[in-house]
């Protein structure tokens, strides 16, 4: 999570990414924010987002988005 | 069959009688066959068109959309027995049947568009690459006429199929019922391009008669018309006569003419849109909306989140986001991070992908460069923006600007003209002559031109100047309402002599200021040809 949160405060360095859970719906993420994200998230965890996950529900809070991590981690 | 023909009205008005006399059971299926005597009323070879993406894309999700259910069930029986190495083959077996079902169906139905839309394209750049080359050799062009709202029921056909694979909802299981979702009249000229999941909701279902939805919904076609018919229609006259005289008309003209366009565009397709939204919420089916006051957005970036949405949204979820997290878009990722280092390599697929989107969707628009470069100089405009970013921040946060009312105005017309001049390549169809049209404004830019030349030679007397005044600040005072709630919700709550006064000024705008007249003949809506 902690590394999903440096990554994130790399794109928005004043947001509060442990607490805000509209991150798509308040417009903080924007579609070149999102695409960043995933590739960073490539990079780092090893994880590919397939574009049928990048849903609001999946990217309004680093929680819910760590969530997908962790279950497409299991999958692989 | 014109939105603005008397033979429309007369349709709209027979069906809408019938709708609310006829079993409420039968509602959707007198959209259904509305829809398809309006296809058939635009010529009856049109229909092969529409009819082959509709059996071909109901057929291929529903059989996807089988297979997904089927896959469900039988990991749920042998959830026992199944390790998790077999259901992950399982699974995978499974996706890559969906898979070749989803492209065959693409390739097909994307290839209907291609052919009907862009064979000749293709053979007038064969041919001057003939001509370039010195070879005497000349295809002839296809005699082939675009079926009407092709690329709008073809794009939102193809949503539905990809949103089956992707399961995000379960496929419609009647054929005729998703005929209608394809071919429901009104968004058949112009879009909107919807999606199954919004549309599906209100359109199958009973529908009883409500004064206030119904009254709604007139109120909106009434506004879409004033829009189309008074405004549009009229600005028509003055575009045409500067565009198809650049030599005559340069320098200041020019700069006319590119904000009489983004006036003209707005209030026909808009108008249209009203129109379209209007027609369906009088046979109580919501549709999105498409626009969101985009004259009001501050940057290029948010002008495409608030113009022509659907569109916007339509090449985000199914082509951008798809090309840029695909596996070789993500390994040139990682390839150009390692070689040129993070700040180039994050930006590589961001990049690659937006100018792909870009100059699909100037292809998307029509068959012809001057359109893909439209589209790219947009992608381009939007990188750019991108790059600015820093800088916008450190100036915001040094003057911290923001949130005064002129600076919003000066990033307001700032979006406005560099959109209207992005849109040049619209209006004048040609790429070099367009260039040469944006240079003259600042090279042969001379104000006086305006009272030393006549300006009614734009084919308007100045009653049509005062007429399209007075409406751009009715049209800026109604979106500037807008960004605070619904126009008709602040209008229902006023006394009915007062709505009633408003209706009938609006009715009579159309009858006395309409572009019915003699030397007018109500055009076709931008948007049609697309």
């Amino acid at each position: 999570m902690k590394e999903l949160i440096e990554i994130l405060k790399g794109l928005h360095p004043d947001v509060d990414f442990e607490n805000t859970t509209t991150l798509i719906d308040d417009q903080i993420l924007d579609s070149f924010d999102i695409i960043t994200l995933i590739t960073e998230i490539d990079s780092v965890f090893d994880v590919q987002i397939p574009a049928e996950e990048i849903v609001p529900e999946r990217f309004n809070s680093a929680k819910a988005l760590y969530e997908l991590i962790e279950e497409l981690l299991e999958d692989n | 069959m014109l939105f603005t023909s008397y033979g429309f009205i007369g349709f709209l008005a027979v069906l809408f009688v019938l709708y609310y006399l006829i079993p409420k059971r039968f509602q959707w299926i007198l959209l259904l066959l509305g829809s398809y005597v309006f296809y058939t009323l635009a010529s009856p070879k049109y229909m092969l068109y529409i009819l082959a993406t509709t059996v071909t894309t109901f057929y291929a999700a529903k059989y996807i959309g089988r297979l997904t259910v089927e896959q469900k069930k039988y990991i749920k029986i042998n959830k026992e027995t199944l390790t998790s190495e077999e259901k992950k083959t399982y699974k995978a077996k499974i996706k890559t049947v969906q898979k070749k079902w989803l492209i065959g169906t693409m390739l097909l139905n994307f290839g209907i568009l291609a052919v009907a839309k862009y064979t000749n394209f293709a053979i007038a750049n064969l041919n001057y690459m003939f001509e370039a080359t010195g070879q005497s050799f000349q295809l002839s062009f296809w005699n082939i006429a675009l079926p009407m709202g092709i690329s709008f029921y073809t794009f939102q056909s193809m949503g539905y199929l990809i949103d089956v694979y992707r399961g995000k909802y379960e496929a419609q299981n009647h054929l005729p019922k998703f005929a209608l979702f394809v071919s429901f009249f009104p968004q058949l000229i112009q879009g909107p391009i919807s999606r199954y999941d919004d549309m599906s909701k209100t359109l199958y279902q009973e529908h009883s008669y409500d004064q206030n939805t119904v009254k709604r919904g007139f109120q909106r076609i009434l506004w879409g018309y004033f829009k189309k018919v008074v405004i549009a229609d009229r600005l028509l006259v003055a575009v045409t006569t500067i565009v198809q005289a650049p030599e005559v008309y340069d320098g200041v003209f020019v700069f006319i003419g590119m904000l009489l366009y983004a006036y003209q565009l707005y209030a026909d397709f808009t108008g249209g849109i009203d129109i379209t939204i209007g027609i369906a919420q009088v046979f109580g089916v919501q549709l999105k909306e498409n626009f969101q006051q985009p004259y009001f957005s501050k940057n290029i970036a948010e002008y495409w989140r608030r113009w022509h949405i659907t569109m916007g949204t339509w090449f985000k979820d199914y082509l951008f986001y798809p090309i840029s997290v695909s596996k070789p878009m993500l390994k040139l990722s990682k390839f150009s991070r390692q070689k040129f280092g993070d700040a180039i390599g994050k930006r590589i697929p961001v990049y690659l992908a937006t100018l792909i989107v870009w100059f699909t969707t100037g292809l998307w628009h029509g068959s012809s460069w001057n359109f893909i470069v439209w589209g790219l100089m947009n992608g381009i405009v939007i990188i750019l923006s991108l790059e600015m970013k820093p800088f916008y921040e450190w100036f915001h946060g040094k003057f911290n600007v923001q949130h005064l009312w002129y600076f919003k105005l000066f990033q307001i017309i700032r979006t406005i003209l560099l959109m209207s001049s992005i849109r040049m390549f619209d209006t004048y169809r040609n790429v070099p002559l367009t260039f040469k049209m944006f240079g003259t404004m600042f090279t042969r830019f001379d104000i006086s031109d305006l009272w030393n030349r006549d300006l009614m030679g734009f084919g308007l007397s100045l009653g049509d100047y005062v007429i399209l005044f007075v409406c751009l600040i009715v049209l800026v005072l109604v979106s500037t309402i807008q960004t605070r709630g619904s126009v008709r919700d602040w209008l229902s709550q006023k006394s009915p002599v007062f709505q009633y006064a408003v209706h009938y000024a609006l009715i009579l705008a159309l009858l006395v200021f309409g572009a019915y007249g003699i030397n007018y003949d109500s055009s076709q809506f931008i948007y049609n040809q697309f």
